[in-house]
């Protein structure tokens, strides 16, 4: 049964390689054959997640070495995989999740003629992110992240005959690079302290830290951090996810939901030995975490674009998950938790998001939508159940989980908690707004529909069933997720073996938390009705106050990369090479000219005639005699 | 009669010599002067060799003569070579070793 698990890696990577590799013959085939490979390793997945349950707790981690890759002297690259609870958790949300939206992308994707590329990509995708789930070692981890890098890169880029989708694709890589290389430089520096980067040593060493390796704790923590940042897009590396929208709509849902943006949370819940040790790099999560989820929601607010909107949300989740991460052994878990349940809705969001564009022209703009309702029931009552899911009313998946991060958050203590706590809050009444905002402005008032470029008037249609029954599994999910994990505690019991589990000691009792979260959620959802759902929503944006024009531009965190970082860099490198030319150059040019010039004088004295050669030998022999004759004379 | 003389002669000899190297250009009358400098020189050592009362003098005279009668052979047969090709014993003709 162990040595089952490298298959769950091969099965979506043999996938990409037929697809991509296969060429023209596997065009009609292609996208059945990507599907089928993503459901295989699912099936795999589920294996090896019952063979587990069988296992007392002490035997279920499993261990799976495959071979050496790099045998050095002093350093051994080893390729291995290993199964625990939390990499059994990432396995079966990113095969399962991704399953369906394979299934999701043949209905989605049937009229492009690059489908077969496009699965390839997909499985490539699930392959890479298992990849690095499943990594015994940092150093394999870093392939995989590596890989889920280039995977999305291709995916958001893959309609790049749109120069805002290549575009947009190249800033995801560049964004994500500045992350990979934080991840680098924590794998160096593990590998500098503790000789080796496999999981088991790191973190052996890690718990049993002094004060001298405390500080590159701090360090290894804070590196991790930022590459966690690159990936989940926080702030400040999160201006890629929104542009990333420019990817087809399945694409956003698997970077959202299954994939890429939950592998952050996973390396910091991952390397929890590391950062329980590392007390300034917790802080700097959790800051990090608090300052997304509002930033992410108040992004949110703004958009008009329906997946730019879900994006915002996304982040805001994701920084939620990262604030609990941060608070250490009394949020891991419920990070974990969140991020499962934030799979299933986001996904189901994003689906319906793409079923509702599949029969509107591919509008994106919801002040074009409107009254959706009555033409798209399907898509309405998913998304609906995803939208009740993700505001966290009770029972729904988002309830059980976002509450727990909020009583984590306050449980933190002191005043850091009240402040984390609050944020927190203040996050989920501002979800409830921008939420229902979506929900009115897309399914319910008046149409507000518009022609398209080319002058066709959009008919609203179900779409087929291949794309709705994913979404129906999904909202499932998020229906019934959070009561089945929050059931007899099953979910904690199951992963704080990995992650250890605390109990937190919240100032406030945990069902004033609760009512708290509920009266703020009533209140965003009733401030969104009045703005949205009374009044008839204007086809052309309001201005809008300052806030709401800022939060349109991201809360101008392009103008700010733009300001700081693009004419920062280029004002820099201007004057590097101001100083270059005129330093360096002037240097080496100024002695090559003094060389130059003064051979060119030198020059003239030989002029070829032999009386002018003789007398300078008469002037020279005059000279060394007069020498000699005063220095005679002298001494 | 007293030797220093000679130094004057021999010094007067040579200046003569220097200058005719410098001023005249052709190539017979230059050698002509370099031969009176070697000799001018050579009265001078044997002038030394004999104020001092010693041979050396007059052996590096005889080297100076041997030496002298080599360079004439080479030196001659340089000239008569330049005067075939360019027909002119000037030396001033014979300026191509410049940039």
């Amino acid at each position: 049964m162990d040595n089952l698990i490298p298959v769950l890696v091969a099965v979506p990577l043999l996938g990409a390689a037929l697809l991509l590799c296969g060429g023209r013959r596997l065009d009609r085939v292609g996208h059945l054959l990507g599907t089928f490979l993503a459901f295989a390793s699912f099936g795999v997945g589920l294996a090896l997640f019952f063979s587990m349950l069988g296992r007392s707790v002490d035997q279920r981690p499993i261990h799976d070495h495959l071979f050496t890759w790099i045998p050095v002297n002093g350093f051994q690259a080893e390729v291995g995989f290993q199964l625990d609870q939390l990499s059994m958790t990432f396995v079966l949300l990113i095969t399962g999740v991704g399953s369906l939206i394979h299934l999701y992308s043949i209905g989605y994707m049937a009229h492009d003629e690059k489908r077969r590329r496009f699965f390839g990509y997909l499985n490539l995708f699930l392959a890479a992110m298992l990849l690095l789930v499943l990594a015994d070692n940092y150093l394999l981890l870093y392939v995989g992240w590596e890989g889920v890098g280039l995977a999305s890169y291709l995916l958001i880029g893959f309609w790049q005959h749109k120069p805002s989708a290549a575009t947009a694709a190249k800033k995801a890589f560049l964004v994500n690079r500045v992350g990979d290389v934080g991840l680098s430089i924590a794998v160096m520096l593990m590998f500098t302290t503790f000789g080796t980067f496999a999981f088991t040593p790191v973190f052996a060493d890690a718990s049993k830290a002094t004060q001298a390796t405390q500080a590159t704790l701090t360090g290894i923590g804070l590196m991790l951090l930022l590459a966690a940042c690159g990936k989940s897009a926080q702030v400040p590396l999160q201006s890629w996810l929104g542009d990333a929208m420019e990817g087809p709509t399945p694409v956003s849902a698997l970077i959202h939901a299954a994939t890429m943006v939950t592998a952050g949370v996973y390396l910091i819940t991952r390397s929890s030995a590391i950062f329980n040790q590392a007390p300034t790099a917790q802080l700097a999560t959790v800051v990090v975490g608090a300052v997304t989820l509002l930033f992410g929601a108040i992004v949110g607010c703004a958009k008009d674009d329906i997946k730019k909107a879900l994006a915002g949300s996304t982040m805001s989740q994701i920084g939620y998950m990262v604030l609990a991460a941060g608070l250490g052994p009394i949020g891991y878990v419920f990070a974990i938790m969140h991020l499962v349940t934030h799979g299933f809705f986001k996904a189901g969001l994003f689906l319906g998001a793409g079923s509702v564009m599949h029969g509107m022209n591919d509008e994106v703009d919801m002040r074009k939508y409107g009254g959706l309702a009555k033409y798209m029931k399907w898509t309405t009552v998913t998304f609906g159940l995803g939208y009740l899911a993700i505001i966290g009313v009770p029972p729904f998946s988002g309830f059980y989980t976002k509450d727990k991060i909020i009583e984590a958050a306050f449980g933190h203590g002191g005043t850091e908690g009240w402040i984390l706590g609050t944020c927190a809050v203040i996050g989920a009444a501002v979800t409830a707004f921008y939420m229902t905002r979506v929900m009115l402005m897309t399914f319910f008032g008046e149409k507000r529909w518009a022609d398209d470029a080319d002058g066709h008037q959009p008919h609203p249609h179900e779409s087929p069933k291949i794309m709705v029954i994913p979404m129906v599994l999904l909202a499932v999910g998020s229906v019934a997720g959070g009561f089945l994990f929050n059931w007899n505690d099953s979910f904690v019991r199951w992963l704080s073996p990995v992650t250890g589990v605390a109990e937190g000691n919240p100032p406030l009792n945990p069902t004033v938390i609760q009512i708290l979260t509920g009266v703020v959620l009533v209140l965003g959802v009733a401030v969104a009705w009045m703005m949205y759902g009374r009044r008839p929503v204007p086809a052309t944006p309001p201005l809008g106050s300052l806030l709401t024009r800022a939060a349109r531009r991201d809360l101008l965190q392009d103008d700010f990369n733009h300001v700081v970082l693009v004419s920062g860099g280029s004002h820099l490198t201007r004057f590097l090479v101001y100083l270059e030319g005129k330093g360096l150059d002037g240097l080496v040019n100024g002695i090559a000219a003094l060389v130059g010039g003064t051979s060119g004088r030198v020059r003239k004295i030989q002029n070829g005639y032999v009386r002018s050669y003789a007398l300078s030998m008469f002037g020279g022999a005059l000279v060394l005699a007069v020498t000699t004759l005063l220095m005679r004379a002298v001494a | 009669m007293n030797p220093v003389n000679y130094l004057y002669l021999a010094a007067l000899l040579f200046t003569i010599g220097a200058v005719g190297v410098l001023v005249r250009r052709n190539a017979i009358v230059l050698f002509m002067c370099v031969e009176l400098m070697l000799n001018a020189c050579n009265l001078a050592l044997v002038t030394f060799s004999r104020l001092h009362g010693n041979l050396d003098g007059q052996i590096i005279a005889f080297f100076t003569m041997v030496v002298a009668a080599a360079e004439v052979v080479v030196g001659l047969a340089i000239i008569v070579s330049v005067f075939r090709t360019r027909h002119s014993a000037s030396v001033d003709d014979t300026n191509l070793m410049k940039l």
